[in-house]
């Protein structure tokens, strides 16, 4: 069962704020939910291996050559907040 | 009590792709803000990554050069983490099964060959760029970094000293650029150093490490560990403890400080990219890269060894592949005995030269087979060292064939016998004195009627000649028995 | 005119009754009048489609016409089209407008059919009853008072109600399979791999897979015709060739062993859609089919392992969604972090924020193993329950849904229970087989119910052979919600 810390320590993962209101509400139903998945947790899946795509297959590569063109004024255009051809957000510290 | 420093290296070499990892963009470093961030670089809703055959091939040729294990099968993981210089919100990169693993590195500190253990070397793609100049107090975002293809290269904790990481960091440079996977720009950033420095007493166990970020040249390397090392050691001896963190390198200050942006405990949720199927790198396509593989530094040093050169000599005559082959193609152009005495000019006066030129021995202005004639001149007698200096440097200069420019500077060496006769009867007949000292014993005498017939001839007397003919005139000094007949 | 299918459609177009000009009109007109009670489109663009539809007379008058020059086609919402706003039914991209072309639209513009409009879903595709939309739930075509299922709901709502003669759809878990089953029309998920996912904005990128909703198997074929294919920038895309599926449609199911599982027909079914089921069994049996027994003993423990895969795809897959380059960006905040926590926290909705922190938690540090892990084991389990019973069957039949449409509202206490009604479409999904539903009766309240053929990979020709067989046996695939059968007031064919 997850605590309403870590419901707010995940929340901050995810960069979702959460008022109380809504972390305690989300915390019963991330509950029910985690209760429906840990069906799974007894089942004996030892020597399985692990499946993590649906096809049996490899990775395709793609030649090395540039194919693609400026479109930093098109793309800017949907953008929040821009100048001089930066895309802006509020300071960053490192 | 002493303390021991446990040094560890984690380097981001950018690799000399056209193309980005997993986008068609340029990598092309100083274009405009933006103009080189495709859909895929700025993560827009729907777009997909497909990797750079040409990326993969890289780290194949690092994974052979270092004596690496190619896996077979790697595989791509996402590390989450939000920053605004990684447009998807995960970096794609290679966790649990990267593409190279293990492989050794060679370095030199003070003389004394040491080798370092790699972890492993894995493919990722690169952040883009925080401008800092103030924006009304927002931050730029330029992308054209991102998605830059990337090698991360880890070494075991084998280092001891910061001389050795800056050895290692050298050598890893050297080596990078000598295959031809990185261009070692560090002012671009395209090879960059993060130090996990931990101290100890010698015997115990690994201390606490701290992870020094982003070091851009071998300086900073070096000062950062130096003062990284202080700073824990004080700490200890002052009843503290080292606290694992990151922390980035002050170069006004010389200092490290905790990285602010890094405070919280990062939990990178790494899990496999569902847009990659595993990498396959078959034995066929390791055996195709092999084959375009240049010689390697270690081959080359026991080529040399062969040689006879000496084994200093030799570790700086592979500094890198362009000196080292310059090297090799002038040895060819003449006697392989005479290498030891030309690997000493290459190191020597060759090596200042190409110092000061950008591109160094790659375009070197003097031919080899230019330079091995010259040597072939020093040997036979008919120039003195110095002048072949200055053939040298008008041979760079454009002047052309050294033999002609022996002929129209007048540089060659008097050692005719007849000669350097007449020139040594007037020096004795003048110095007197100068004999009877060295008859009596004074060898320094002897060097003063040398340069007395260096002189006399314009500097112009092979001085092993002149040496010669003079012994056998004077005859032998007291002291020495014999002295002359086997010099 | 609303109620041709795409070939009559095509044929209607070659014979010059109508331009795509007015044919397009005339949809939009459809969508004009009677989408808005529905709720589902998301974006018209009149302007931009006549556009498309006078290049596809143009087309049409020079010979050039393929099965869909002209006609109108009606996509879901997160499907990129250059110059459209693409939602995905969320306000963290009410504002977006996509600057390029998913491959699927390209293949579309390609074969000159007209972009009818964009349709309404639910948000990020993350739900099946089309009530996780910003813009508002999808009501079903039959009762205004029922889901219409989803989250591809927009779509099968709007083809159900012949508003746009076909459209496309996503299915992560069900999407197209479970709202076709809802409103009674034909929706089919191709194998994973057949269809290209660039521009399709992504909810879990090892399950996504594009495919279309249609009136019949025919409509269906050619659809995917005009979708699968290899495209180089998915490298996940299969460079197999695609099949003729419309010429395959006339191989008829004779000879052709048909599973079904056990496990099928248990508590979980409700008894109008189990009676509905067995009839369309019997017709297939009667129609020459050979029926055999299967069994998917994993079957179970899918929907567990479904909610740790897909949310934790999702929950990576979504932080490019941060106010930087494009999007919702929170008004006020205090700095980067809070700019960050606000903007997805006012951007994201209630069902997408649940199932980012979930796909969070699974990921972390500590639960990597016993949830993320377990599930791609239970994901092995599942595929290889597939590929034993297909060494005993050709085709698996079954329901695509526990239940038919439910009242809006009715579950919406309930994540839980309407994850765990997805249990006959997420195996499909999890195994990456293609699965179709096609109507097949009626069940409570009158509303619709679907039958799922799953067939083992890339085997859509044989699916939709066998759906063909049985829509010429039946009529259900031609009913119509009666609110909607009837030509719109004012609408000239
Ligand atoms: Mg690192
Ligand atoms: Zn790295």
């Amino acid at each position: 069962m997850l605590s309403l810390e870590q419901v707010a320590r995940i929340a901050d993962l995810a960069r979702i704020e959460l008022t109380p209101a809504e972390a305690e509400a989300m915390r019963a139903q991330l509950n029910g939910i985690l209760a429906m998945v840990d069906r799974m947790n007894g089942v004996d899946t030892s020597g399985v291996e692990p499946m993590s795509h649906p096809q049996d297959a490899v990775q395709r590569l793609r030649d090395d050559r540039v194919v693609e063109a400026d479109s930093r004024a098109e793309f800017q255009a949907i953008a929040p907040a821009t100048e001089d051809g930066l895309y802006l957000v509020p300071k960053v510290i490192e | 009590m002493t303390w021991e420093v446990v040094i560890g290296l984690e380097t981001h070499a950018q690799l000399t792709t056209e193309s980005k990892i997993f986008s068609g963009s340029a990598t092309r470093f100083g274009a405009p803000a933006n103009t080189q961030a495709s859909a895929v670089d700025i993560a827009l809703p729907g777009t997909l990554p497909v990797l750079n055959r040409g990326a993969v091939e890289r780290a194949i040729r690092f994974g052979l050069a270092v004596g690496g294990k190619i896996a077979p099968l790697s595989r791509f993981e996402r590390k989450n983490y939000f920053y605004p210089d990684l447009p998807k919100g995960y970096q794609v990169s290679q966790f649990e099964r990267p593409v190279v693993a293990g492989g050794e590195m060679v370095i030199v500190v003070e003389g004394a060959e040491k080798k370092v253990r790699l972890t492993r070397a894995h493919l990722e793609e690169d952040a883009g760029k925080s401008l800092h100049e103030d924006f009304h107090g927002m931050t730029g975002i330029d992308l054209n970094r991102a998605g830059t293809p990337l090698l991360e290269i880890v070494t075991e904790p084998d280092m001891r000293s910061a001389a050795e990481a800056v050895a290692y960091a050298r050598a890893l440079h050297s080596l990078v650029r000598w295959i031809g996977v990185c261009d070692g720009n560090m002012q671009e950033g395209s090879f960059r150093c993060d130090a996990n420095v931990s101290v100890r007493h010698p015997g115990e166990a690994l201390g606490t490490r701290c992870e020094v970020k982003n070091l851009n040249s071998f300086r900073f390397l070096e000062k950062a560990i130096e003062y990284e090392v202080r700073r824990q050691v004080e700490l200890i001896e002052d009843g503290g403890k080292v606290v694992q963190e990151t922390r980035l390198f002050d170069s006004d200050r010389g200092e490290t400080r905790p990285m602010r942006s890094k405070e919280d405990a990062q939990d990178y949720r790494y899990f496999p990219d569902p847009d990659l199927l595993p990498l396959q790198i078959t034995q066929e396509w390791i055996e195709e890269v092999r084959k375009t593989l240049p010689a390697l530094p270690a081959a080359l040093l026991d080529e040399f060894r062969l040689q006879g050169v000496p084994r200093y000599d030799s570790w700086l005559l592979v500094d890198s592949r362009e000196k080292a082959e310059y090297f090799r193609q002038s040895v060819s152009a003449t006697q392989a005995r005479f290498a030891p005495a030309m690997a000493h000019w290459v190191n020597g006066e060759l090596s200042a030269m190409a110092n000061n030129i950008p591109t160094g021995f790659e375009d070197f202005p003097i031919e080899p087979r230019r330079f091995a004639r010259l040597h072939d001149r020093i040997q036979d007698g008919t120039i003195s060292a110095k002048a072949a200096k200055e053939v040298l440097h008008a041979m760079a200069a454009g002047e052309g064939d050294p033999d002609a420019i022996i002929e129209k500077r007048g540089l060659r060496q008097v050692s005719d016998a007849g000669a350097l006769g007449s020139a040594i009867d007037g020096v004795l007949a003048a110095n007197a004195r100068l004999v009877e000292d060295y008859r009596a014993g004074k060898e320094k005498a002897f060097n003063a009627l040398v340069g007395q017939v260096m002189k006399a001839t314009g500097g112009k007397a092979n001085p092993q000649e002149a040496s010669r003919l003079l012994r056998d005139k004077i005859g032998p000094s007291r002291e020495d028995g014999n002295p002359t007949e086997t010099a | 005119m609303h109620s041709r299918t795409l070939k009559e459609l095509a044929a209607t177009l070659a014979s010059k009754e109508v331009s795509s000009v007015e044919m397009t009109r005339y949809f939009l007109d459809r969508v004009a009048k009677l989408a808005a009670a529905l709720n589902a489109f998301i974006t018209v663009d009149e302007e931009k489609s006549l556009a498309q539809a006078r290049a596809a007379d143009e087309r049409i008058a020079k010979g050039h016409a393929g099965p869909l020059t002209g006609i109108p086609i009606a996509h879901k919402d997160l499907f990129c089209a250059r110059g459209w706003p693409t939602t995905c039914g969320s306000r963290i991209l009410e504002n977006f407008v996509a600057p390029y072309d998913a491959h699927v639209i390209e293949r579309f513009n390609a074969a000159g059919a007209v972009i009818l409009g964009k349709t309404n879903m639910d948000e990020f595709a993350m739900g099946s009853s089309n009530e996780n939309s910003h813009f508002g739930p999808v009501k079903n075509p039959w009762d205004l008072a029922a889901v219409p299922g989803g989250s591809s709901g927009g779509s099968a709502a709007s083809v159900a109600a012949r508003i746009a003669p076909a459209a496309t759809g996503t299915d992560t878990g069900g999407s197209i399979r479970q709202p076709a089953s809802f409103t009674g029309v034909s929706g089919l998920r191709p194998t994973y791999g057949r269809v290209s996912r660039y521009g399709m904005v992504a909810f879990a990128s090892s399950l996504d897979q594009a495919g279309a909703l249609g009136k019949d198997a025919a409509d269906l074929a050619t659809m995917l015709g005009v979708m699968a294919g290899f495209d180089p920038r998915d490298s996940t895309s299969s460079e197999r060739p695609v099949d003729d599926y419309t010429a395959a449609l006339g191989q008829g199911v004779k000879g052709l062993r048909i599973g079904v599982p056990r496990e099928y027909f248990s508590k979980d079914l409700n008894a109008d859609v189990a009676s509905a089921i067995r009839a369309a069994i019997d017709e297939l049996a009667r129609l020459g089919a050979k029926m055999v027994e299967v069994s998917l003993p994993n079957q179970h423990l899918s929907v567990p392992a479904y909610y740790v895969i897909a949310p934790a795809e999702a929950s990576s897959n979504l932080s490019r969604f941060d106010g930087v380059r494009y999007g919702y960006r929170a008004p006020e905040y205090s700095d980067l972090r809070d700019m960050y926590r606000k903007t997805r926290a006012q951007g994201f909705g209630a069902e997408v924020k649940r199932r980012v922190l979930i796909g969070t938690y699974v990921l972390s540090h500590g639960y990597y193993d016993a949830y993320y892990v377990q599930a791609q084991k239970i994901r092995r389990l599942v595929a290889n329950d597939f590929a034993a019973a297909f060494r005993e069957c050709d085709l698996i039949a079954g329901p695509a849904a526990p239940s038919v449409a439910f009242d809006l509202g009715a579950r919406t206490d309930d994540a839980v229970q309407m994850y765990l009604d997805d249990l006959y479409t997420i195996p499909i999904n999890l195994a990456g087989l293609p699965g179709l539903s096609i109507p097949c009766g009626f069940g409570a309240k009158g509303r619709p119910v679907g039958l799922q053929i799953v067939g083992n990979y890339f085997d859509e020709g044989r699916m939709l052979a066998a759906a063909h067989a049985y829509q010429q046996a039946t009529d259900w695939h031609t009913r119509m919600p009666p609110a909607f059968a009837k030509e719109a007031d004012g609408v000239q064919p």
